[in-house]
């Protein structure tokens, strides 16, 4: 049971991953990566990380998922198509992409096979990972948190920095300094 | 490949499908970024790249080391690193279409007036 659903959630990441990149429309490529992350989502499950299948679905699915609409609500015309570059870019592209798949698979088929084992330890405790989380002791990460949050607020800042109206920006920067 | 299929009636699903599942969700992001002209679709290849990486993450986490979870906090680091990126990238190409009313790399010349 537990493979057939494995099996299914890789067929949707295979398919909609590679139609994500080829559809023509951009909307439509938007909703394939909607469907690749979601997948992405019930992978972790399945590998009892159920914090991360959490954190996945509403940073990804939910978040950057809901940037990413908005963006092409506000730069593009519903039914837009795309051309993708001249076609001996596209073709290169093609041998590049499919050669590096071939060449990484055959490596990791020939040396992955034997290392697997799955331990069955069940779903890891919120506890144990909110004390990892807030400790300071070694493997522990209260540092790399905190430096997430200040890069989440420098993030903030700079994106409504970036985006905002051009039209009274030098008056107002010229106020500030003064 | 041969224990690949053996194992498909097994209960538990071996390293070796998520590896691929992985990769091949890679290399699509690859080929998306290296084709597309479009600033948001080429985001969204990156996107697919970075959750590729994701998952490789969390299956090394859980089939090798699963009594540590430094590929789960490396994994969720990565997912708020990617945020960050997408809503600064977002209002790049928001200032982009402001500039040049549409946000083809092609016909973006010259960045700075």
């Amino acid at each position: 049971m537990t493979t057939i659903i494995f099996y299914i959630l890789a067929l949707v990441i295979a398919v909609f991953s590679v139609l994500a990149v080829t559809s023509k429309k951009v909307i439509r490529s938007a909703t394939f990566l909607l469907f690749v992350l979601l997948a992405t989502a019930g992978l972790f499950l399945m590998l009892n990380y159920h914090y991360l299948f959490a954190v996945q679905v509403t940073v990804y699915a939910g978040g950057i998922m809901i940037l990413f609409i908005m963006a092409i609500f506000l730069t593009h015309k519903p039914g837009d198509e795309f051309s993708t570059k001249m076609s001996w870019k596209v073709r290169s592209s093609v041998l590049l992409a499919v050669g590096g798949l071939l060449l990484t698979g055959y490596i990791i088929v020939k040396n992955v096979t034997r290392v697997y084992n799955y331990v069955q330890s069940g779903e890891m405790k919120m506890q144990e990972i909110g004390t990892a989380m807030m400790g300071t002791e070694k493997y522990q990460y209260l540092l790399p948190f905190e430096v997430i949050s200040l890069l989440l607020l420098a993030c903030i800042i700079g994106a409504i920095l970036i985006a905002r109206k051009e039209t009274s920006a030098g008056e107002t920067d010229s106020d500030s300094d003064k | 490949m041969g224990e690949l299929l053996i194992n498909t009636t097994g209960s538990h699903v071996p390293m070796l499908p998520y590896l691929l599942v992985s990769l091949i969700m890679f290399f699509a992001g690859i080929y998306g970024f290296f084709t597309r002209k479009n600033l948001i679709l080429m985001l969204i290849s990156v996107e697919l790249i970075l959750n590729a990486v994701d998952i490789n993450f969390a299956v090394f986490n859980r089939y090798l080391f699963p009594e540590q979870m430094e590929g789960l906090f490396y994994a969720l680091f990565v997912i708020a690193i990617a945020a960050c990126e997408t809503a600064v990238a977002i209002a790049i190409i928001i200032n982009v279409y402001r500039k040049f009313g549409n946000t083809e790399v092609d016909n973006i010349q010259k960045m700075k007036e």
